[in-house]
């Protein structure tokens, strides 16, 4: 497994407790999972993702992402409603590992709050909050 | 895996690493009012023959006995079993089996559930069979929870013919979980009504036995049909799995969920148990089924192997995510299942049926014959609902004297069908048996 300082954490996310995080591009918001959690988790075999038009709170499980080793729920960083999900990962979940920010991007959602995203973590204090989980 | 038991050097070699003196001075640790003292209150020790005096004894009390003609079915049902699987099930490596874990030394175990799993998925005629669970019961139990957690339905819909005592234990199962239970009506053929479907809302299964508990043949169907119109998941349940030997099974029906008893498949009737829950399902719902799943797989040199597959739906994995709180399977009885269905064949198996089917035909046609009353007209498998006079009820106890069991009262279950008896022939039940009880029961 990687050490903390080999992790791609990139800036221009934020970062949930429970290892998702979300980006704005242009006017879409994804959701994915670190770079930590898929490399934790190692090889993932199957992603199970919400409908498009479901909903869900700020903080509720929205699917489980399955490893060989582990299922782990995902949880939503912001609520809102679903707007699309990755269908590329039914075939391919090994995506998630491959390129958890961009390829591997789980769903997009219409944010209830975007200012939510606030809450977030920034790329420095999720740093902190993995060496504190060291 | 073999059962060893331990030797007595065995017993000194761990005694001597574990640094106890004896087994008392190991057992230590439990407090002396928790250990019994003094021996065991137990009759004196038999001989061999003596035992066997004894058993023989005991078991002509009980109707069990080849003595009795019974025509008892009703979810457990007398059929022969060929030598090869009493003989091949006897082995140490398949009697003393537990679940295998571990693919390196299990491989012979792991290959025969495979089998079993492969047999079963094709009887059934649906994509993927699990490892097996207890029983019918908690099959078709773990079967709806399984649509409740596919649909995110509210409620079940159960055919009142499903199996009583299965639909008890469903009623167990679901109980503390607030989910609704409805029962489907039975109709004057003797089949399921399924007119209140059309309006029953946040459905997440519907759920039908067929042969069912009354014998009939359910039109499996427009059940399924109608169940899809109302977005939840079909559940075909079956007490009587040689059946499909001549009926078309679930999978060809539109069964989403097959479940059931496979009791019938080589296992003896031994008061109720052991059983086999049989459950199979379409492949797309295969990471939301309970149980214990066998794979095939090629190692790092290719060659062909067998592993326990998609465990993380388990709970030694999932934990309370887990879907289903089995974490085992019922391998002894899968085996004898998968040795009787290899034994038989599908041609076997069709033969099989067409003689159980036939004997129960001549039953209900000679009974109509000497002017009993049937009691639904739908077509039946290899057994059907008489109803008998009302004071029956005293000649049933006379015949039990006479060793003839005249088949199960379904009154208990169903007050509205008093005098009500549901009768079963197999291939066991030879025409002379049948002659003699007709005569029997003809006043």
């Amino acid at each position: 497994m990687k050490e903390i300082s080999e992790l791609y954490l990139p800036d221009d996310v934020r970062y949930a407790e429970t290892h998702e995080w979300i980006r704005i591009d242009d006017d879409r918001v994804r959701i994915g999972i670190s770079d930590f959690a898929q490399d934790q988790l190692g090889d993932i075999v199957f992603v199970e993702l919400p409908k498009v038009g479901d909903t869900f709170g700020s903080g509720e499980e929205f699917g489980t992402v399955e490893s060989v080793k582990a299922v782990s729920e995902l949880y939503i960083p912001v609520g809102g409603e679903v707007l699309s999900v990755n269908t590329e990962l039914e075939d391919t979940p090994e995506l998630v590992n491959q390129d958890p920010y961009n390829d591997g991007w789980l769903i997009e959602i219409q944010p209830d709050e975007l200012a939510e995203m606030e809450n977030c973590m920034t790329k420095d204090d999720y740093i902190e909050l993995l060496e504190g989980e060291e | 895996m073999r059962y060893l038991p331990h030797t007595e050097d065995d017993i000194a070699t761990m005694l001597t690493s574990s640094k106890a003196d004896s087994l008392d001075d190991l057992f230590m640790t439990i407090p002396g009012d928790c250990r019994r003292t003094g021996d065991l209150e137990l009759p004196e020790p038999l001989t061999e023959w003596e035992l066997i005096d004894r058993i023989d004894s005991l078991s002509r009390d009980v109707a069990s006995s080849r003595e009795y003609t019974t025509f008892l079915g009703a979810g457990s049902y007398e059929h022969f079993i060929p030598q090869s699987v009493s003989h091949l099930l006897s082995r140490s490596e398949f009697v003393t089996s537990y679940t295998p874990y571990q693919p390196e030394i299990s491989q012979g175990t792991l290959q025969a559930i495979y089998e079993y799993q492969t047999l079963t998925a094709r009887l059934l005629g649906m994509e993927v069979a699990n490892a097996s669970l207890y029983d019918g019961a908690s099959a078709l139990a773990e079967a709806l929870l399984m649509a409740l957690r596919v649909t995110k339905g509210t409620r079940v819909a159960l055919s009142r013919l499903i199996h009583p005592l299965y639909r008890q234990v469903v009623a167990t199962y679901l109980q503390p979980t607030g989910y609704e239970i409805v029962e489907l009506p039975y109709g004057t053929d003797g089949t399921t009504d399924l007119s209140s479907l059309d309006t029953m809302d946040d459905l997440a299964a519907v759920a039908i036995q067929s042969p069912n508990f009354f014998g009939s043949i359910e039109d499996l169907k427009t059940a399924a049909d109608k169940t899809r119109d109302r977005g939840a998941l079909f559940i075909t349940a079956f007490t009587e799995p040689l059946a499909f030997g001549l009926l078309k099974n679930p999978g060809a029906l539109g069964a989403d969920i097959a479940c059931g008893e496979g009791q019938s498949l080589g296992i003896p009737r031994c008061f109720g148990g052991p059983a086999l829950g049989m459950l199979a399902c379409k492949s797309k719902y295969v990471r939301t089924m309970p149980g214990r799943l066998v794979g095939k797989t090629e190692d790092v040199e290719g060659k062909r192997g067998f592993v326990l597959t998609l465990a993380t739906r388990e709970q030694h994995i999932r934990r309370e995510k887990a879907t289903s709180n089995i974490c085992t399977n019922n391998s002894l009885c899968a085996l004898a299942a998968a040795m009787y269905m290899a034994s038989l064949g599908a041609t076997g198996m069709r033969e099989l049926a067409q003689i159980n089917h036939d004997r129960s035909e001549y039953l209900k046609g000679e009974l109509v014959t000497a002017g009993q009353d049937v009691a639904f007209s739908g077509p039946t498998f290899n057994e059907f609902v008489v109803r008998f006079t009302p004071d029956f009820s005293s000649r049933y106890d006379e015949l039990i004297e006479q060793k003839i069991i005249a088949g199960l009262p379904i009154e208990r279950w169903y007050p509205e069908l008093p005098h009500h008896y549901l009768l079963c022939c197999t291939e066991t039940t030879g025409k002379k048996d049948i002659d003699r009880f007709v005569q029997e029961v003809t006043p």
